[in-house]
């Protein structure tokens, strides 16, 4: 059914359709709208059977959804920013225990300084935390993906992240097409657990392992995700058949059948790359786009077959390894069989800094011509950044870098005297 | 030695030139007001004190004063505000923030900085909501108060600061009415004054999510009885009062944790103790 709604809400509404029987809600910008969506069916008793916790805290969001997921249960959150690194230690432990939690990450800047915008910093912080991340393009596949999630997570016995843009994606009004319940319920079997609280057959879960098994315990996670390579474009194409729409995967390529240059990104950016890859094609430059939908486990052949003929990769990525570069483009340099030099990063789009089509354009045509530095920031403010080094360098005491930049740009009116 | 020029504070002199961006008729200002009234009142430098905050409406306060300020994560305010406090024991330290920050992100560093007792005081801007984020319920909230994040409400008994304050361990415990800056203002000068961890929970309205608290301003009432340093009083007072009871409703006589002093033992007598 089409529906004109929020990307929150077709949220809600899809992890509705899975029968969720706890949901663990805590308030976070920008991810508030799809809890409280859910609780608003829960009112209206239209997710009955189902336990609607309100939590105190990220942490005890995570650590009660495992209590849940343990005893059987199938177990949501959804959360973004510092309550995914709130909750850090907690994704680890479910990830460890092999529990098929399914959770939103709006995904938000990290703090310090505080920032509610859109990047990827959260999710890409959590990213070798052995759950399965998924990334959404559009509010249509942030919906899709959350139904595959629940399948994926629970055949394997593992988690899913499906990670949406922050504001972008959560809080915009599109159209999607909304399952029926049948149609969900005909795709998602109900949840079978392989480890389970059952007093029939008492087991305990959570054993302290030595250095003689450890190392065999996390080998296995591993062996679960390259699984899930197999398995996910199989279910893609199912779900594919079932809802007849493209959705999930592990990627999706984009004109690239000539292209010389391929841009590689992930989530909703990938619309106005596309746009500004069409208005180039229109020009006769061979361009094309790669979006990796599934980023861990990362599908290191799929993406080696589809930048097999690129001459040049550019990786617009809404993260940074400090003292690195980008976390992407180093996952893409594992899968190119060219040089890795022809693979470059281009950080963007950090705390919400917006990405325009002029822009890209620019890094585009500049990695064609071979004049774009191995790592960009893209539409970096140098003056201000040459400002609070000079700052640095002529005093010790040169204050807090953020307010001291605020101030240069007369956001704020601090005292000074 | 020439003499220093006697400096005359009010209450502008620690207020800062950014504007809240709290909701017109929100509580906070006034406690913004209550603070900066309660520093010029003690004459303390601006710069010899310093506000730390969490996340919330109620703790942007730092940027609002013209202390120090510091800003931090969730639910950090105290555990950020005790570091400070004992690498810079001559500052008066103010811990500040709301209800969502303090008794539930937060809620474990409130019982263990009740606990240790450094010399603090810690001001909660209650409104019982989230408000940052819009309206959800907070510890504080009524169990029957019906949100969009509590559907039918959360059936959950409300959390009760001053008692579990108490049975803590914080020396100092009042209850202050954003709707009396002045009263509340006298109540921030008795806790700083007070050495060890003062609790001062400020029945703050939020009139944007919770517009029923405007009633607030006609059942907040004076405590009926002195303060009291028997804990055992104060625990029955705290756990039978109507939640409108305002001023200080216990004082206690905890010694405040003791900062690092010098050296006890110096170089050369540790040498000796290991020497071979």
């Amino acid at each position: 059914m089409l529906k004109q709604i929020e990307g929150s809400r077709a949220v809600a509404e899809a992890v509705a359709l899975c029968r969720p029987e706890v949901i663990c809600a805590y308030p976070i910008s920008p991810q508030t709208h799809i809890v409280e969506g859910l609780g608003e069916m829960v009112k209206r008793g239209a997710l009955a059977p189902c336990e609607f916790i309100n939590v105190e805290s990220e942490f005890a969001a995570m650590s009660v959804a495992i209590g849940a997921s343990a005893a059987g249960a199938r177990a949501y959150t959804a959360t973004a920013s510092q309550g995914l690194l709130f909750m850090a230690e907690a994704v680890f432990n479910a990830s460890g225990l092999g529990l098929p939690i399914v959770m939103t990450v709006a995904n938000r800047a990290i703090g310090a300084p505080i920032n509610i915008w859109n990047d990827h910093t959260d999710a890409m912080s959590q990213r070798d935390c052995g759950w399965i991340q998924l990334f959404a393009e559009t509010n249509q596949e942030a919906l899709d993906l959350h139904i595959q999630a629940f399948r994926l997570g629970e055949e394997l016995s593992l988690p899913v992240m499906v990670c949406m843009d922050g504001f972008i994606l959560t809080h915009a009004y599109e159209r999607v097409d909304m399952p029926t319940q049948a149609q969900v319920d005909a795709y998602l079997p109900p949840y079978v657990p392989r480890q389970s609280l059952d007093p029939a057959e008492p087991v305990s879960i959570g054993a302290m392992v030595g250095p003689e098994a450890f190392m065999e315990v996390r080998y296995l996670a591993h062996v679960k995700q390259m699984r899930a390579l197999e398995l996910i474009p199989g279910w893609a194409e199912e779900f594919r058949r079932a809802f007849g729409r493209d959705s999930g995967g592990l990627l999706h390529s984009y004109r690239t059948e000539d292209a010389e240059l391929v841009i590689v990104a992930l989530g909703s950016v990938l619309g106005t790359i596309k746009d500004t890859v069409d208005a180039m094609r229109e020009r006769g430059v061979r361009i094309g786009v790669l979006g990796i939908t599934c980023f861990r486990p990362w599908p290191q052949e799929a993406v080696r077959a589809a930048l097999a003929q690129a001459k040049q990769v550019l990786v617009l990525e809404k993260s940074l390894a400090v003292g690195l570069g980008g976390i992407v483009s180093n996952n893409v340099r594992t899968s190119y069989a060219g040089a890795a030099q022809a693979v470059r990063t281009v950080i963007a789009g950090l705390g919400g800094r917006p990405i325009s089509r002029a822009s890209l354009e620019r890094v585009f045509a500049q990695a064609l011509d071979g004049t774009l530095d191995p790592v960009t920031f893209l539409d970096l403010d140098r003056g201000l950044v040459e400002r609070a080094l000079a700052r640095e360098r002529e005093a010790r005491r040169s204050g807090p870098i953020a307010e001291n930049i605020l101030r240069d740009l007369g956001v704020v009116g601090a005292r000074i005297s | 030695m020439t003499a220093v020029p006697a400096v005359a504070y009010t209450p502008q002199s620690y207020k800062s030139e950014v504007k809240p961006v709290w909701c017109p008729g929100c509580g906070d200002y006034s406690v913004l007001s209550a603070v900066t009234k309660a520093l010029a009142k003690l004459e303390l430098p601006p710069e010899q004190v310093a506000v730390v905050s969490g996340i919330g409406c109620s703790s942007r306060i730092p940027a609002y004063t013209n202390c120090y300020g510091f800003h931090g994560v969730h639910g950090r305010a105290l555990a950020a505000a005790t570091g400070l406090k004992v690498a810079r024991p001559d500052l008066t330290v103010i811990a500040a923030g709301g209800d969502g920050d303090g008794y539930s992100i937060g809620g474990n560093h409130f019982l263990h900085a009740c606990r240790r007792n450094v010399d603090m005081t810690y001001i909660v801007m209650d409104n019982r909501v989230y408000g940052m984020t819009k309206g959800q319920p907070s510890p504080t909230t009524e169990p029957d108060w019906d949100s969009k994040l509590s559907p039918h409400g959360t059936g959950l008994r409300e959390f009760h600061p001053l008692v579990i304050a108490l049975a803590s361990g914080a020396n100092f415990i009042a209850r202050a009415f954003a709707g009396d800056p002045n009263g509340c203002a006298d109540l921030i000068v008795q806790a700083i004054r007070t050495p060890g961890f003062s609790f001062v929970e400020v029945l703050s309205p939020c009139v944007t999510f919770r517009p029923e608290q405007r009633e607030w301003k006609t059942m907040a009432h004076p405590a009926a009885v002195a303060p009291t340093d028997d804990p055992a009083r104060a625990a029955r007072r705290l756990m039978t009062d109507d939640g409108f009871n305002i001023g200080i409703l216990y004082a206690g006589n905890r010694a405040p944790y003791r900062s690092a002093q010098a050296a006890r033992v110096s170089p050369a007598e540790l040498e000796k103790e290991f020497a071979l």
